[in-house]
């Protein structure tokens, strides 16, 4: 139990470290669903730095399943359709409310924005709704 | 250069944590975002984690007037709280506890050939272009009934 909350919060102080390399170096912020909407509609100047991002998240996947064999479930959690669905919504939500987890939920959290404030908890409440309702019509996770 | 390396450096680390916390499991998400079934608060702690050291971080660099390799510190703008970020952040929130993905860890997935990921990732684009297209429709169709209103007002004057 306190192991699990110690990798927890070390994880999470690694996401904060990279967000803040990220700012310090870069002055950018790690908003991840930004990242992507920046290389989808690609403007002059704003391409590089976010394929190189992308780029280490996609080494990270990969060093993540050579070396750390818990990293990923093992089956998937939801049926297909379900995921399609899920996918769709979450790269709709994101360009629309401007922002994910990471962007509004870390970054805009801690710099006491209110935007992300009020996205954040939007986002948190809606998503435990969402979540519980599944686990409940389901009986899945 | 040096912006490249770091924005790939940071994207390294972002993945090595999410994995170490967690994060790239949606069973360890939902069950966080689930509150019906045994619950985990590991998500939250994550979250505190991420924000207390980006916080101070960010304390400190906003004493400077620009980042440490010399760039401009692209903040977000201040902005309302208006029915579009309210709005996106709910549909956000209903694919997210659908799915038990978010973008960050649904691409270190896919990457590490985590169940569905790519399909996630996919369908996560789609729904991206979805967004940019149907703003650009928008966009287009005001611009034409200001042309529209323009013709109107130049024909009235040759009468």
């Amino acid at each position: 139990m306190a192991h699990e909350a110690g990798t927890a919060l070390a994880g999470g102080a690694l996401i904060g470290l990279a967000s803040a390399l990220m700012f310090s170096l870069s002055g950018r912020i790690f908003g991840v669903s930004g990242v992507l909407g920046g290389l989808l509609t690609p403007k002059q100047g704003e391409f590089a730095w976010r394929a190189a991002l992308v780029a280490g998240l996609v080494l990270g996947g990969f060093v993540l399943r050579q070396a750390l064999p818990g990293a990923f479930d093992i089956s998937a959690v939801r049926p297909l359709g379900l995921t399609l669905i899920a996918g769709l919504l979450v790269g709709f939500g994101t360009r629309l409310g401007n922002g994910c987890t990471s962007g509004h939920g870390v970054c805009g959290v801690a710099r006491l924005a209110p935007r992300s404030l009020a996205a954040t908890v939007t986002f948190l409440g809606v998503g435990m709704v969402s979540a519980t309702l599944v686990h409940l019509v389901m009986g899945a996770q | 250069m040096k912006i490249i390396l770091s924005a790939f450096t940071s994207g390294l680390i972002f993945a090595i944590g999410l994995g170490l916390a967690g994060m790239t499991r949606p069973t360890k998400v939902l069950g966080f975002l689930n509150l019906a079934g045994r619950w985990d608060p590991s998500l939250m702690l994550v979250m505190v984690g991420a924000i207390s050291v980006f916080a101070i971080t960010y304390r400190f660099m906003m004493r400077r007037k620009e980042s440490l390799l010399g760039s401009p510190l692209h903040v977000p703008p201040r902005g309302s709280i208006d029915w579009k970020l309210l709005l996106g952040a709910a549909i956000f929130g209903v694919g997210w506890g659908l799915g038990g993905f978010c973008p960050g860890p649904a691409i270190v997935g896919a990457a590490g050939q985590a169940p569905d990921a790519l399909l996630f990732v996919v369908a996560m684009i789609v729904g991206q272009f979805a967004h940019a297209w149907l703003t650009t429709r928008g966009s287009k169709a005001s611009e034409n009934t200001r042309k529209k209103g323009t013709l109107h007002h130049a024909n009235q004057s040759i009468l």
